[in-house]
């Protein structure tokens, strides 16, 4: 079935643009690089972090892998199949194949469907099994994500917001997919809920062979549940490396700065702790900065290619790479941070933006 | 102990809802000095937000029944009329609220907002007060401050807006800033920014900060000390280190466990505490967290106060365990992981 590299997931060169249209001919201005340029894979049974400051691109990218969205170019082969292009009744296959759960687990649910309407559907969907197998199946299934199987005929507003992501949990489960795409799962949750869920998920990734795409902005909860993480940064992926090895030798300087900044609940760790605070805030995507996109906010930037040429992915060390310039330099100590004093990128107005 | 800026006693609010009625703070103490940081850490519903608004007359209503003292300065804000409230409301107690996106007027240019709030609490003219609101856009580290002024929220990023929140509770140089959740809604590199400001204006104003949030992470950086809040009430307080080091209820212990750490080699499996917070409507007999305690035994039955058990003067707990069986306990649960570290 699956390719003989034995990964599940080929992405090659994903593009996702959202144009912004202006005026009554609703003519279009420019584009919004929401993901521009992505490649990655994923292994069967690995777990692929995903990580990146609200408006990276994370979820629209994790949106693109599942086909809620079209990708305006590139590739994406799934299992095998290449999926990119495929039109809604040619994806429906595979729609079972990939399924998603939701960062709100009190948007996410229909509020007016009953629990086991709410699993059960994908199954009718997807024709599977008759009324009295599917309701089996998802009683056995509530008790799967650690609910009760009485809970069948209650409605969403009954539950907490862990129980309701277990029931997140489940729907995703109901097509017995082989990859699922999590986007902040945890995220809404509370600390002590929060654990709770992750332990699920990691259980249910032994137990039914799944791959994950997990969508996260704490690096502490990716770090506790990925093999390998990918760092974005405006719509690119800057790192991508084995978990450990990208907290114990961070090699982008994105990266480095998002660890520094990553609070630990331990005074005497805390106050030993540097932050590196990054100048300015996330330019805009519509026109984002040429070249390395994190030359205006890079601690480490110099005079010469960082401005000029577009860093691509390479191999530093065993299965870590990095979109970096300088990256051994910096490593090495070559190169050390200047001061910033915290310059501004020019505030866009989306709408106002030139033409690309 | 230097005479405290803010001292709530037995502070209880209640609200009547068709359910019936809910509990949201039942019995929070604790004092407040100048330049000092105290963290309130809770879950969502654990009433750390109600408390914070409660102490600003914000949850005042119709089916809101308060109980207790809120004395700042040797009065009693709690009973204070609504007039005289107005006065130190914004002015000596200032709030930044956790939303930057609807907590700021969405049709006013956020020049016009901090200059109302100057004018409300001073006489001063309307020039003067721009000129203040400019003044404090650049201390909180907006570049462009006089031509910031003239924009509108949305065309602001959220972590510029925050920023925008905290030049307005500064306005009036409050004593006191209530900041809820002030860094929730923000990525972690703005998170940083954020809090090194709040920060450095509470050591140059000498004010006193009353941080809420859910987060421990943020508290162990600048807060020095910490109260736990569950159900309503405060389950733990003390020193921050006490606090970190020496955690007393199960449930403070159970949340430092159940957070991933960065600093640590990866856990295997996370602490994780069972089942959701109570109802504050029916709220369980004896120790609220009773039902999701994993060492309950038949005294907790009975509602413990909260007491000094241990050494340490200031560190308060409300758990019957003896001190060595809690230590114990404890060590088995989460220091499994740290001895690793």
């Amino acid at each position: 079935m699956s390719e003989s590299n034995g990964n599940l997931l080929e992405v090659k060169g994903l593009k996702k643009y959202f144009p912004i249209h202006k005026g009554l001919m609703r003519r279009v201005v420019g584009n919004v690089h929401a993901v521009d340029d992505v490649s990655l894979s994923l292994a069967k049974g690995e777990t692929l972090g995903l990580v990146g400051e609200s408006g990276c691109g994370k979820s629209t990218l994790g949106r693109c892998i599942v086909r809620l969205l079209a990708p305006t170019s590139g590739e994406i082969v799934f299992d095998g199949r290449s999926t990119g292009q495929l039109r809604s009744r040619a994806l429906r296959p595979l729609r079972r194949e990939m399924q998603m759960i939701f960062q709100d687990p009190y948007a996410s649910l229909n509020p007016r469907k009953r629990v086991g309407t709410i699993i059960s559907d994908p199954m009718k969907i997807h024709g599977i099994g008759d009324r009295k197998e599917r309701k089996r199946k998802v009683e056995e299934l509530l008790e799967t994500v650690g609910l009760s199987p009485e809970h069948y005929n209650r409605f969403p507003h009954e539950f907490s917001g862990g129980q309701r992501q277990r029931i997140g949990v489940a729907r995703a489960l109901a097509l017995q997919p082989k990859l699922i795409v999590a986007d902040e799962p945890v995220s809404a949750l509370d600390v002590s809920i929060q654990a709770q869920v992750l332990n699920l998920l990691e259980s249910l990734q032994t137990r039914f062979d799944l791959t994950y795409l997990f969508i996260a902005h704490d690096l502490a909860v990716v770090r506790h549940i990925s093999d390998r993480i990918a760092v974005m940064y405006l719509g690119v992926i800057v790192e991508i490396s084995p978990a450990e090895a990208l907290y114990d030798n961070p090699l982008h300087p994105y990266t480095i700065s998002l660890l520094s900044a990553v609070p630990i609940p331990d005074p005497d760790v805390e106050a030993k702790r540097e932050t590196i605070l990054l100048p300015g805030e996330l330019p805009s995507p519509v026109n984002p900065p040429a070249a390395c996109r994190f030359h205006t906010r890079c601690p480490y930037v110099q005079p010469t290619l960082c401005k000029t040429e577009v860093p691509q992915l390479r191999k530093l060390e065993d299965g870590h790479f990095v979109a970096c310039h300088w990256a051994e330099k910096i490593k090495a100590g070559a190169i050390s941070p200047i001061a910033t004093t915290p310059v501004e990128p020019e505030r866009q107005d989306p709408v106002e933006a030139p033409p690309s | 102990m230097a005479e405290p800026l803010l001292e709530v006693k037995g502070l209880k609010v209640r609200f009547a809802t068709e359910d019936g009625i809910v509990r949201a703070v039942d019995g929070v103490d604790f004092q407040l000095e100048r330049g000092k940081v105290l963290g309130i850490v809770g879950e969502s519903g654990s009433g750390k937000s109600v408390t914070a608004m409660t102490l600003l007359g914000l949850t005042r209503g119709q089916n809101a029944a308060f109980e207790g003292e809120v004395i700042y300065k040797g009065q009693d804000l709690l009973w204070m009329p609504e007039s005289r409230l107005r006065d130190v409301r914004g002015n000596e107690i200032a709030m930044i609220f956790q939303d930057p996106m609807t907590s700021l007027n969405p049709v006013y240019r956020i020049g016009y907002q901090i200059v109302e709030a100057i004018v409300e609490h001073e006489s001063i003219s309307k020039k003067q007060a721009k000129r203040r609101a400019i003044d404090l856009l650049k201390q909180v580290g907006i570049p462009n401050a006089s031509e910031r002024i003239d924009t509108y929220p949305h065309e602001l990023s959220g972590g510029m807006r925050q920023r925008v929140m905290i030049a307005l509770a500064l306005s009036s140089n409050p004593d006191i800033v209530i900041a809820d959740e002030p860094t929730t809604a923000l990525d972690v590199t703005i998170q940083a920014q954020i809090l090194a400001l709040l920060d450095n204006l509470r050591a140059e104003f000498d004010s006193a900060v009353i941080l809420i949030t859910h987060d421990l992470g943020v508290v162990a950086s600048i807060a020095h000390d910490i109260l736990v809040m569950y159900a309503g009430r405060v389950v733990e307080a003390g020193p921050k280190r006490e606090l970190f080091y020496d955690p007393q209820m199960p449930y403070t212990w159970g949340l430092l466990g159940s957070i991933p750490r960065l600093d640590r080699p990866k856990q295997e499996k996370l602490h994780s505490i069972t089942g959701s917070p109570p109802s504050l409507i029916n709220a369980p007999r004896g120790c609220k967290f009773r039902p999701r305690c994993p060492h309950v035994f038949d005294r907790c039955i009975e509602e413990p106060e909260l007491l000094n058990r241990v050494q340490a003067p200031d560190h308060l707990d409300r758990c019957w365990l003896s001190l060595d069986d809690k230590r114990r306990l404890r060590d088995e649960t989460i220091a499994r992981e740290a001895s690793i570290a």
